[in-house]
């Protein structure tokens, strides 16, 4: 996902807020991943807002995407220009109603914001694990999740909810754990990666791997892999954004000059904005936490993994209330994939809603602030609120 | 906030109301903003779903509380198991669909009744705009001009009562109706109800 959080700047804010860390599955108690290999200890970087009512009833978990992290909302220091990247929907009489709603969000495992991942430390050999991180799965970051909701003291959430590959781990969220779920809203995912989504994946990857400095993943203390990194990043916003979108925002308009360079400098909008968005992410992103969370993304399959190759069979295992969202321009997670999630719930009975919501955004047109999603999500949020109250 | 007191829907919704028993499941069928899904989650305490095409009403919808799916009513209706539903709602909009006859058969497999409401093409207002003016009838009812009516099929209530018989439904309750299209008040017509009556209301099942 790209950042918008600069967009998403306004008055209701969930104002200072801190990163915190809970350490779990330490030696001999490790985590079992889906591959069957071990890990541990596990450290999770999350953030809370609003406040855990008497009956822990009101938690909503926020589940990010690929390059997100757990400050979904406010600002660290007064001084902190950038708030975080849900602070449009996250916050006081916001989408998510930080007065009434408990939130949560955690960075996955394998990421680099904080979470264990593969520029942590290695126990055994006191260096970053690099390669050695075991590939995790989104089963893998869900499970993680979990312990952390438990360690909060939540039996039950009220809601999960992520766009992206956070939506794919809301949806194995209500399958693994259907008990802790009264509701979910995966937004703009899909039970799988089409070919199209891992093509892109693979060759953002291939672009990490080329990257000399790269080294096998043993790049720590030494140059990274910028250069890689950024290419890779520049393929992901294009997958971001769509025809209509980059039609608007560049078209084939010039960057600040009148005619073209002959040579190869960036001369429209389009290549300066890939390469300033690429360079932008070099400095606050791991390269192998994109290999590890790409990899990942692309492994998940909810009806291979949890219905034996069936979807409905893998949807009739939640419990949860549903509310599907897609975006009509997102042509990484196209509508049609949300449908088939949506079918797949109808078929096995289960509430659900679903709305195609018409922004020319592209698959980012979930981070962005917009009226619709909004009071989309208000709406539900309000309805399964009540019901569990009824 | 809209009241859901029972006199504040439409007259025609009041009475497939007035036919749904308490806890029932329903679908309805291009539900709008959700007026009839709403009254009857409030009075009748119904697990309530609906289908619509419309991205705006969808979102009112889904912003009251109600649970909506966007899309074409011909295709979504599909993926319901069959009698996941009590009563399958087909309001006012029967005179719209292209293949009236597959659309009640699938109602009918994934609901155990089914509820079509229309307007009444017969009614003696629209026979003698026909008769006297020789332009195609326009109605409170059926407000538009031939090149712009969303209206394709053109139904009496003995044409449904016929048809009902051809395709094997048997009808379990019906009300000819005399109200306008948004209005709160009407009343049933008894006394010569093709000719008297703006809508058609029938509970339908499988013969």
């Amino acid at each position: 996902m790209s950042e918008y959080s600069e967009l998403g700047h306004d008055a209701a804010t969930v104002g200072i807020v801190a990163k915190k860390y809970f350490t779990f599955a330490a030696p001999p108690h490790t985590l079992e991943l889906e591959s069957g290999a071990r890990i541990g200890p596990v450290t999770i970087a999350y953030e809370t807002y609003g406040t855990l009512a008497p009956d822990r009833r009101n938690a909503v978990l926020v589940l990010h995407a690929l390059s997100g992290d757990s400050h979904v909302a406010g600002v660290y220091t007064p001084q902190d220009e950038k708030p975080g990247w849900w602070d449009c929907m996250v916050g006081p009489g916001k989408g998510i109603d930080t007065d009434r709603f408990f939130v949560v969000c955690s960075n996955v495992i394998g990421s680099c914001m904080g979470s264990t991942g593969p520029a942590s430390t290695h126990p055994a050999t006191g260096k970053p694990y690099g390669l050695e991180f075991p590939v995790v799965t989104i089963g893998d970051m869900v499970a993680a999740q979990k312990a952390l909701v438990d360690h909060l003291g939540i039996a039950q959430l009220l809601c999960v909810v992520g766009g992206s590959i956070g939506g794919m781990q809301v949806l194995e969220w209500c399958v693994r754990y259907p008990q802790m779920v009264v509701a979910a809203i995966p937004l703009a995912t899909t039970m799988r990666h089409s070919a199209l989504a891992i093509a892109f994946n693979e060759v953002a990857r291939q672009s990490i791997m080329a990257d000399p400095h790269w080294n096998h993943g043993d790049y720590y203390g030494g140059p990274k892999p910028a250069l890689g990194l950024a290419v890779a990043r520049m393929i992901g916003h294009i997958t971001y954004l769509s025809d209509e979108s980059m039609r608007l925002k560049f078209g084939r308009r010039l960057q600040d000059k009148s005619d073209f360079s002959f040579n190869f400098d960036a001369d429209f909008q389009v290549e300066s904005y890939l390469r300033y968005q690429g360079r932008k992410f070099v400095d606050r992103f791991d390269a192998n936490s994109f290999l590890y969370i790409t990899k990942a993304a692309d492994y998940f399959d909810l009806g291979q993994q949890h219905g034996g190759g069936s979807d409905v069979k893998a949807c009739s295992k939640a419990r949860a209330k549903f509310l599907v969202i897609s975006f009509t321009s997102d042509w990484l997670y196209p509508t049609y994939q949300a449908r088939s999630i949506v079918t797949a719930l109808k078929k096995c009975g289960r509430d659900v809603s679903f709305c195609e919501i018409e922004a020319q955004w592209g698959h980012d047109a979930f981070l962005i602030p917009g009226a619709r999603l909004k009071s989309l999500i208000h709406g539900f949020l309000q309805r399964v609120h009540d019901e569990l109250r009824a | 906030m809209m009241s859901s007191g029972p006199n504040f829907i439409r007259y025609d919704l009041q009475i497939i109301a007035s036919w749904i028993e308490p806890g029932a499941r329903v679908l309805d069928l291009g539900c709008g903003e959700g007026d009839l899904l709403q009254h009857l989650i409030a009075q009748k305490g119904v697990a309530g779903t609906g289908i619509e095409h419309n991205e705006e009403k969808v979102a009112r919808c889904i912003e009251k509380g109600l649970s909506v799916l966007q899309g074409d009513i011909n295709r979504e209706i599909l993926d319901y198991p069959r009698n996941a539903f009590d009563y399958v709602i087909l309001s006012q909009t029967l005179q719209q669909v292209y293949e009236p006859a597959a659309l009640i058969r699938t109602m009918l497999h994934v609901g155990r009744r089914g509820i079509v409401s229309f307007p009444n093409f017969s009614h003696w207002r629209l026979r003698l705009q026909l008769l006297l003016t020789g332009y195609a009838p326009v109605s409170r009812q059926l407000p538009y001009q031939w090149y712009d009516t969303p209206n394709i099929r053109v139904i009496t209530l003995k044409d449904f009562k016929k048809f009902a018989d051809a395709v094997g439904l048997r009808v379990l309750k019906e009300a000819a109706i005399n109200t306008n299209s948004q209005d709160r008040y009407g009343r049933t017509t008894r006394l010569l109800p093709n000719l008297r009556a703006t809508y058609g209301i029938y509970m339908i099942t499988k013969n």
